[in-house]
Parts: C-alpha cells; sequence; structure tokens
C-alpha cells in the first residue's frame, strides 16, 4: 500500500511558512494570506465536489464568517483573531447546519443554483442594510493576539502565522476525516445513491454532514480574510466570490487536502501578475491558464504529483 | 416452524393496476426459495415491499418477529434484510475492490467503528477482519479477485452481477433477495454462475430468496418455490409439487415457454 506523508507535508509547510514568513516581502505575505483564507473555503468545496456537489454560493458561509468576525469586533470591540475565527466558524457552520435541511435534498444543476440563490439573498440584504455600510461595508478593529497588539511591522506576520496554523489543523483534521467511513462514502454517493441506501446509508444525512463541514471551513477563510484584508462588504457573499473558489477547486483537484491551498495560492499569483501586465485583459489570462489547466490536467494541479508519484 | 420473515395480506395498487394482492408468505429460516412468475405477476414488487423500497397499501411485513412494515431500505438493509439487483447497481466509477470498501465502510460506520476519533483499524463486524481483507475474501468467494482492480464501469455484464451479489455480503446478511441473479448469462452459464453463488451465499449462512425464470435452475436450487401470476401467489410448495401445478404450469411454466417460442419466431424472422 502507498504510504500516506501528507501530514509530515503539511508539517514541512507549516514550518517553511514559519520560517520565511518574517523576512518576505509585506505583499507576498499577504498573498499567501489570502491564499490560506480561500484555500480553506476551497478545503470545504472540495469535500462536496468529491460527492459530485459544486456549490455555486460558498460566497454566502465566506461572507457570514467575515461578518461574524466584523460585527464582534464593531459591537463589543473583540479583536482577538482566534476568537473571531471562531466565530466566523461557528456562525456558517450554524447557518449550513440549517439550510442544509433543504440543500441536501437536491443534487447537481439544482443544488447548485439554490446554493447561489441563496447566497445572493445575502448580498441583497446586506447591500440594504445601511448599519451595516450597506455596500461600502466597513473597516475591522485592528486585530490582537492574545490581547497584544504587535508592532506595525509584524501585524501581517502575526496573521500570516495564525492563518498557516489554522489551515494547518483545518487540513489535518479534513484529511483524517475524508478515511473515515463517512469520508470514503463520497464518491459512492456521487455514483449510485440507490446503492449507498441499500447498504444501509443514508445518503441525505452523509451530504449534511459534509455541507456543514464546508460550511464551516467557507465561514473559518471568510473571518481569515476579513482579518487580513482589515474590511469587509457584500461584494464577499456576490456571485463572482462563489464563482473564484469554485474556480480553485477545478484548478486544484480534489486528489488531496493540501491541493486547495496550492490552488489558491497559484490563483492568486496567476491574478496578481496578470493584473501587473494587463490591467485591462487580467480575466482572459485567468481563464486561458484555467482552460490549460482543464485540457492538460483534467483531474486538476494536483495531478502532477500523484502522476509524477506513479511513474 | 421458525419463520424468519413473515408477510401478511399484502396489497399494492399502482393507479388501477394491482401489482400485489393479499401475498401471503412465511420464509423459514436457511431456507432457499424461488420465485417464479412471468414478467409483472409481482415477484419485483414483493422483494421491493420487503426491502422497504415500496409501502403496501395493506398487510404488515415481520422480521424475526419485528414489524418492519413501515421502516426506509436504509433500516431494513441495517437489520439483515439485503438484496441485488435486477440491474446490477454498482459504484460505476471505482473499481471492484473499492466498491467492496465503500460497503464495508458503511457496515463500519452503522456499528460505530473507524469513525473520527478512532484509533487503529477495526475489525469488521461479523467477519472479524480488517476491511481489506473481508474484501479481498468476498471478491475471491465469488470468482472476482482477477477483477480486483478494474472499474466497475468496464466489467463485463456476467460480472457485475455477481459484484452486484458479493456487495451484498459485506454486510453479512440474514436475508438475501437476489433479483434475476442470472439474468443475461447464458444458460450454459447459468448452473455454474449459480452454483457459485450459492456456495458464497450459503457459506455465509443467509436465507435466500431469488428471483428466477429459469425453471431448471429453480427446481436445482430451490426448496420451496412461490409461484406468482397478477400479483397472487398460486403456488407455495417444493419445486417438485410446485412446478406440476397446474395453475403454475398454465400460467408461469406455460408463459415462460410462450415467451420462449415467441423470442424464437423472433429470432427466426
Amino acid at each position: 500500500m502507498k504510504r500516506d506523508r501528507t501530514p509530515q507535508t503539511l508539517v514541512l509547510i507549516l514550518a517553511a511558512i514559519l520560517a520565511v514568513g518574517p523576512f518576505a516581502p509585506q505583499w507576498t505575505v499577504f498573498l499567501l494570506t489570502v491564499a490560506l483564507a480561500k484555500g480553506l473555503v476551497v478545503l470545504g468545496l472540495m469535500i462536496l465536489l468529491r460527492c459530485g456537489l459544486v456549490s455555486f454560493g460558498q460566497a454566502l458561509y465566506y461572507c457570514i464568517g467575515a461578518y461574524a468576525a466584523g460585527m464582534l469586533g464593531r459591537l463589543f470591540q473583540v479583536s482577538g483573531v482566534f476568537t473571531l475565527m471562531l466565530a466566523g466558524m461557528v456562525a456558517a457552520g450554524v447557518a449550513g447546519f440549517v439550510f442544509g435541511f433543504l440543500l441536501a435534498r437536491y443534487r447537481s444543476i439544482f443544488f447548485g443554483l439554490l446554493s447561489l440563490a441563496i447566497s445572493m439573498i445575502l448580498y441583497g440584504l446586506l447591500v440594504k442594510t445601511e448599519a451595516l455600510g450597506s455596500s461600502d461595508g466597513f473597516n475591522l478593529l485592528p486585530s490582537t493576539l492574545a490581547g497584544i497588539r504587535p508592532a506595525d511591522a509584524w501585524v501581517r506576520y502575526m496573521v500570516l502565522a495564525v492563518a498557516a496554523a489554522v489551515a494547518f489543523v483545518a487540513a489535518l483534521l479534513v484529511h483524517r476525516y475524508l478515511k473515515t467511513p463517512l469520508g470514503r462514502l463520497a464518491p459512492a454517493i456521487k455514483d449510485n445513491e440507490i446503492r449507498v441506501e441499500y447498504m444501509g446509508a443514508s445518503a441525505r444525512h452523509a451530504i449534511h454532514v459534509k455541507y456543514v463541514i464546508a460550511a464551516a471551513l467557507a465561514g473559518l477563510g471568510g473571518a481569515l480574510a476579513a482579518t487580513t484584508v482589515g474590511h469587509i462588504d457584500p461584494e464577499m457573499a456576490y456571485w463572482t466570490t462563489s464563482g473564484e473558489f469554485i474556480f480553485i477547486t477545478i484548478l486544484a483537484g480534489t486528489g488531496n487536502v493540501i491541493a486547495p491551498f496550492l490552488g489558491a495560492l497559484i490563483f492568486g499569483i496567476i491574478q496578481t501578475v496578470a493584473f501587473d501586465i494587463s490591467p485591462n485583459t487580467w480575466q482572459m489570462v485567468l481563464g486561458s491558464s484555467l482552460l490549460v489547466v482543464i485540457l492538460f490536467l483534467p483531474n486538476g494541479l494536483w495531478s502532477l504529483f500523484t502522476r509524477r508519484k506513479a511513474s | 416452524m421458525a419463520a424468519i420473515l413473515d408477510a401478511q395480506g399484502l396489497h399494492k395498487n399502482f393507479g388501477a393496476v394491482t401489482a400485489a394482492s393479499d401475498i401471503n408468505a412465511a420464509i423459514e429460516r436457511d431456507s432457499v426459495v424461488g420465485l417464479i412468475g412471468t414478467n409483472g405477476a409481482g415477484k419485483t414488487t414483493f422483494i421491493n415491499m420487503i426491502t422497504g423500497y415500496l409501502k403496501p397499501d395493506r398487510g404488515r411485513i415481520h422480521y424475526e418477529g419485528r414489524d418492519i412494515t413501515e421502516l426506509a431500505p436504509r433500516e431494513i438493509t441495517r437489520l439483515g434484510i439485503c438484496r441485488s439487483f435486477q440491474i446490477p447497481q454498482l459504484y460505476a466509477s471505482l473499481t471492484a475492490f473499492e466498491n467492496m470498501m465503500a460497503g464495508i465502510g458503511v457496515v463500519l460506520r452503522n456499528a460505530g467503528l473507524g469513525g473520527f476519533f478512532s484509533r487503529g483499524e477495526p475489525l469488521v463486524p461479523g467477519h472479524n477482519l480488517p476491511a481489506d481483507q473481508v474484501a479481498e475474501r468476498i471478491l475471491e468467494r465469488f470468482g472476482l479477485s482477477e477483477y480486483r482492480d478494474r472499474n466497475a464501469q468496464v466489467l463485463p455484464g456476467g460480472v457485475r452481477k455477481l459484484l452486484d451479489i458479493a456487495l451484498t455480503m459485506v454486510a453479512k446478511p440474514k436475508i438475501l433477495l437476489l433479483d434475476e441473479p442470472t439474468s443475461g448469462v447464458s444458460s450454459e452459464e447459468k448452473f455454474t454462475m449459480m452454483e457459485m453463488i450459492m456456495k458464497a451465499v450459503r457459506a455465509e449462512g443467509a436465507t435466500v430468496l431469488f428471483v428466477e425464470h429459469d425453471m431448471e435452475v429453480v427446481s436445482r436450487f430451490a426448496e420451496r418455490v412461490l409461484a406468482f401470476y397478477d400479483g397472487r401467489v398460486i403456488a407455495d410448495a417444493p419445486p417438485a409439487v410446485a412446478l406440476e401445478d397446474p395453475e403454475v404450469k398454465r400460467f408461469v411454466v406455460g408463459g415462460e415457454l410462450h415467451r420462449l417460442d415467441e423470442a424464437q419466431a423472433k429470432h427466426r424472422a
């Protein structure tokens, strides 16, 4: 049997990020932190995609997570990064649990469009809510760690370190989850739900659980993105944001829990470089690169690694 | 006699069509029962009602003394009543081995084993072996070892049928319902295939109900025959008696011959 080196690889990546972080230019630290935040959302989408479900509305939970973190600061002056992330994760997880009762009944395009519809309702509500800054959103309090506000030069590194640690734990937990019977059921649900039912399992229940996990991860990512950027607005729930997450999911592939983070980082790099070269047509560069990946690596970027291992 | 499964007065209508009308059947533990009848006679409806896919309009089904009439298919499966399908229901994109592992995963999960917080590799209940060994062993029993690493969707028809039945064995069923296990297999191969299936299934000690159109196969493997016609059970006896019953001869066996004639005529034309 193939040895599973994912946990060791994750430790190495975490160590590398923590070690290189202090010396890296500010813009790369920012890029990496945002990639980690988006990678968390994509990690959840990956869990859903493994059982054949594409959520076109994951920005809903991303936005809920961000606003939960933002409101905690606005209403109660809470600024601890871990508290904010926990709040984002719990808020999104609870919302996912509630909407899950509805969405776990639907499959394929109906699942996708229904999730899109719910996310656009939140967008519409936020745009009309003046108390939360309408379409402008609002700024977050400067974040602190254990009640301490580090020197300005170190703030970004602090958020990066926290992001890396949180992503590390999330990736490890999801990795373990994918190996449990419920986690392994995903491709079976994708292939044949009748059989799943006649083997004695409930596909709907399994999907509900996966949906809540994905929502909680998206909320975590949203809270993290909010702390990193320091500003939130309804755009976070807009359908283009959901589209971006799907884009990264397809780019990354569902082969391994590291893939979403790698995909998010490469997405960030392509986006930054493309914007730098051609500010007016950067979307074209992004679109073309996805086209290339779909044509040559139909199972996503991660297949580059598995392919090498197989040969 | 201890009936493991007891169906009383089952009745099912689909609109104006009566698919089951006052079906009574008490199945004894460890018996092998053949279900015969022409297409539309009510065999599959009977299986679908027992496995919870269809709810009877009237009547009750008891399993080991417990009323299972209102339970969902997955709950009935968990109690030990498993079924195979006329058209194999497999996980098409997974290999034969992975198909087995997916099934074993459900068994583990239902037993509360191998979960997120458990440590070490659990033993599959009923088999007392680790999951991969259970999968290998069942595949071997069904002569499927050579197909272990091939995707279910590219397997030949007969192999798919065997894998479909092998999948039901992971849960150590107490009652196994086989819906036309040898359909789509040539008449020469039917006997070898049934031989293998019955040997593998009986090794696990399950009560078997199987639907079959070939009367030679029925008389060879069934200890008892339930003959269906027009939603009713018209005969319930050992094969030697049931197959000689005038009503069965006229409506079931005759019907089969008639169908055969028709098929041959079509073939000639």
